[in-house]
């Protein structure tokens, strides 16, 4: 049951990635984004990481592709006309090159599998907010903080750059 | 029952995917959201290991990764509002200020 379920939320994954690359609608490519990001958060719940998919649902699908979606719409940018219409060398050098990459990744993959772990025993317990919210706050405190830090230079540097007169004096 | 190899498996191809819309598309958002597609393929390795083994280090730093990728789409698309205001495109094949 569990195979069943890894493997639709694998096809809805790897279907909404493609149709993200291949579409020619930039509000298109958002929203399968999104649905890219939801079928991760089931494959997080099916590792028993919960706080991680509901984490990737609020953060990513929410927030992050809210801004995208803003900022596709504020740029109002046309559709690409010619992305597959003619063939081009650099489409079939990309192809080649993400299929040396998958190749190159399996093959690494392949070359460690009987030295790889199994399914841990005290798996459905680590993934938990209480678990997660104990090693943040004990062990991982000062990384947290920095995190707000690294958060406010973020915005007020977006900020900065974003605005449209930055006035002197 | 679930192998690990699975897992990998899938986010290497999503890695891979994110790659190939680098390379091929033109538009600079949809580059940006492919650099974030990229990062959540290492998030799902990241997060199968941390599972597999039984150690939560992993899952910690998926969420510090998580807030670095939030900082770096605001600061990415601030930068391509800032282009676009310049430009008046997002075409990647047109912004050709740094090139010689």
């Amino acid at each position: 049951m569990i195979v069943y379920l890894f493997i639709m939320l694998a096809v809805l994954a790897i279907a909404s990635a493609l149709a993200m690359i291949i579409n020619k609608n930039v509000v298109n490519s958002a929203l399968f984004l999104v649905l890219n990001m939801v079928s991760l958060a089931g494959i997080y719940l099916l590792l028993n990481a919960q706080f991680l998919a509901v984490i990737q649902i609020l953060v990513y699908a929410g927030a992050i592709m809210v801004l995208f979606l803003f900022v596709i719409m504020l740029l109002n940018v046309e559709d690409e006309e010619k992305l597959f219409n003619k063939f081009r060398f650099k489409y079939l050098l990309a192809f080649f090159l993400g299929v040396a990459v998958v190749g190159q990744i399996f093959y690494s993959i392949a070359g460690v599998t009987n030295v790889l772990p199994e399914i841990s025993a005290n798996m459905a317990e680590i993934g938990t907010v209480e678990a997660v919210g104990d090693v943040l706050f004990t062990k991982y405190l000062l990384p947290f903080e920095m995190t707000a830090i690294l958060l406010t230079a973020a915005v007020v540097g977006a900020l900065m750059v974003a605005q449209y007169k930055i006035k002197k004096g | 029952m679930l192998e690990i190899d699975w897992f990998l498996g899938l986010s290497a191809i999503m890695f891979s995917i994110g790659i190939i819309g680098v390379l091929i598309r033109r538009n600079a958002v949809v580059i940006f959201m492919c650099v974030e597609l990229m990062l959540n393929a290492v998030n799902l390795s990241l997060v199968s290991f941390s599972s597999f083994h039984g150690n939560i280090d992993g899952q910690i730093l998926v969420f510090f990764a998580l807030a670095v990728a939030a900082a770096e789409a605001v600061v990415g698309l601030a930068i391509i509002i800032a282009i676009f205001r310049n430009n008046l495109t997002v075409d990647v094949g047109e912004i050709n200020l740094l090139r010689w």
